[in-house]
């Protein structure tokens, strides 16, 4: 029996370049500057687990992202990587939104296909890393749901074993069809697009869904459908300078050791 | 004291526990929560207590500052059936109608935590470094402090419109407050039988060390600059020395010092230590927030223009590969004189 995969991607700032992000003094917003965009690493764990699962089982793997014109590179992308479709909810009602609003959006989007079984996502994104969305979106589909999971082994075509991690260890849950899963970046090595799969990429179709085609209620998604605003945003600044010793080792070292005995640090 | 503040709003902790034991950073939770009460202008803390074998520790709770302690003791339900959990969760807020609700982000609260905003259609602000009450548009509101972008940026969250604010905190960052003997008042709450769509087979715990980085009363963190020295071996020398745990930063686990479970950081854990040496870490944004509670912060690195510098207590510049082994050579005279 196939396995029809959802895969949920997000458009995020390079990693390596995220101390390049600055706060625009004038317009108190954040100015990303010239900082590459790429697909949320996490993300192309997920996907990458959707493609090893479709060479299983067979079956469709589509990817979804909810973002701005730009964010049809991370699709672009994915199908590179060997995806079979990607659908774009691009809108500006979708602007501007936080968890919930983005959990609600996905849902409506998820909800015009005509089949899945599985949802994937990323464990949490680089950028905000909130690690809710997932969650968020299987309530919304009314789906069992699991997150941080490292492996998954399947039973048989309607049942998985999922190890999950937490702080002291591990569990091992079953979770059954149709479901939502976010997987950790340590479940597997995602590949890199082949030439082949990038001139592949090119003949598949990005489908751009706005509001009206996925009948989204406007005051759920987007800034509308935030509960959450962002009241105030800062450069971060550690406030708390101290003594700075500077000299020849044997001194430094004596001193600071001398104020560690003062402060009953020892 | 503002008139508009109703005295009875309180403040809910959901409280995470295991092997019989409280979680320290729940008890953190219940400190800040009696924190923000006071900056409301009054109002009750209560706690949530679910799971087998609960009863047990809701004196503990009482004691740590919970007014009211609402308990769910029954056997069947785990915390990790984080489903069953939230649909419990969630109709205790509505019952109770609470303003303001704050989880541990770990694992298994921020799972809670996450499907609880969802059925409720309110805002949860996930990995809080701080929180607090701030008049905002003629509203005392909850102000939750995230560290976003790798860390960079500090952005301060508010839920204006939909009740609870509810927010999951970085475990570790708050301080519990001195337990004494207190009253509180015990609510048992009933647990209905619906079925979990997560079957549990096994729960495996690691016992791999016996402080976890998080409780560690000294902390020794290691980063890029300990490339001169070729490695970790002097930091974990010195944390020996110090009777500390072992850090390190992004690049040193990235170079293969150090496992990722040891990284402090922004996508790492969180420490809060009476004493927390860094060896060689540049001080960026993401680790910077990840230590701001530590007491005291002794830096060593080469570079005296290192934002390290700006958040350390007392601040060694100079070579590590000179300064190091004097560290550890004099400590260690020193702890063996005691």
């Amino acid at each position: 029996m196939p396995c029809d995969i959802v895969v949920c991607v997000k458009q995020v700032p390079h990693p390596d370049y995220l101390d390049k992000i600055s706060l625009d003094p004038v317009k108190g917003t954040i100015d990303r500057g010239r900082v590459p965009a790429v697909i949320n690493p996490g993300d192309r764990n997920a996907l990458e687990e959707a493609l090893r699962i479709r060479e299983r089982f067979s079956g469709r793997v589509v990817v979804l992202t909810m973002g701005p014109p730009q964010a049809r590179r991370a699709l672009e992308e994915a199908l590179a990587m060997d995806a079979d479709a990607a659908i774009h909810l691009c809108d500006p009602a979708f602007a501007g939104a936080d968890t919930l609003a983005t959990a609600q959006a996905l849902a409506y989007g998820i909800c015009k296909l005509e089949h899945f079984d599985l949802v994937l996502c990323g464990n949490a994104t680089i950028d905000s890393g909130t690690g809710q969305v997932a969650l968020q979106l299987a309530e919304f589909l009314d789906l069992p749901c699991v997150t941080d999971a490292e492996e998954l082994t399947f039973e048989d075509e309607r049942s998985l074993l999922v190890k999950r991690m937490w702080e002291r260890g591990y569990i091992r849950a079953r979770i059954k069809l149709p479901a939502v899963i976010a997987v950790s970046n340590k479940i597997n090595q995602p590949r890199l697009p082949t030439i082949l799969g990038i001139m592949a990429a090119t003949q598949k179709e990005i489908k751009n869904w706005n509001a009206a085609d996925i009948d989204a209620d406007a005051s759920c998604v987007g800034l509308n459908g935030s509960p959450t605003q962002v009241y105030e945003v800062g450069e971060f600044h550690a406030a708390r300078r101290g003594e700075i010793l500077q000299g020849l080792p044997e001194e430094v070292v004596t001193l600071a050791i001398d104020r560690l005995v003062k402060l009953e640090m020892l | 004291m503002n008139s508009e503040v109703k005295v009875e709003s309180r403040v809910w902790v959901w409280v995470e526990h295991h092997d019989e034991e409280l979680a320290k950073v729940s008890l953190g939770l219940l400190g800040k929560a009696h924190k923000l009460c006071q900056e409301l202008g009054g109002g009750e803390v209560a706690s949530v207590l679910v799971g087998a074998d609960s009863q047990q520790l809701v004196a503990e709770l009482i004691d740590y500052g919970s007014d009211k302690v609402y308990l769910a003791d029954a056997p069947s339900l785990s915390l990790f059936e984080t489903e069953r959990c939230a649909h419990l969760m969630t109709k205790l807020i509505q019952s109770y109608q609470p303003e303001i609700v704050l989880w541990d982000a770990t694992s298994l609260g921020r799972e809670t935590a996450a499907r609880v905003a969802a059925k409720l259609g309110t805002g949860l602000t996930a990995h809080c470094i701080d929180l607090y009450i701030e008049e905002v548009r003629g509203n005392y509101q909850l102000v939750a402090v995230v560290a976003g972008w790798g860390g960079n940026m500090i952005l301060k969250n508010i839920c204006p419109q939909r009740r609870p604010q509810m927010a999951t905190v970085k475990p570790g960052i708050f301080p519990p407050l001195e337990p004494g003997k207190r009253n509180g008042e015990v609510i048992p709450v009933k647990v209905e039988g619906e079925a979990s769509r997560l079957d549990i087979v096994e729960v495996v715990e690691k016992r791999e060390e016996a402080v976890s980085l998080e409780e560690a009363e000294v902390v020794v963190a290691g980063g890029w600059g300990l490339s001169s020295l070729g490695g970790f071996q002097a930091v974990e020398e010195l944390a020996q020395v110090l009777g500390g745990s072992v850090a390190g930063t992004r690049p040193a686990v990235d170079a293969g010092w150090i496992p990722a479970e040891r990284m402090i950081g922004q996508s790492g854990k969180t420490v809060t230590p009476q004493l927390l040496v860094t060896l060689g870490v540049s001080g960026a944004a993401q680790f910077a927030t990840a230590v701001l509670s530590s007491k005291l912060i002794l830096a060593v690195d080469k570079n005296p223009q290192a934002p390290i510098f700006e958040m350390a207590d007392i601040g060694i510049v100079g070579d590590l590969q000179d300064v190091l082994p004097l560290l550890i050579n004099k400590l260690r005279a020193i702890k063996g004189e005691v």
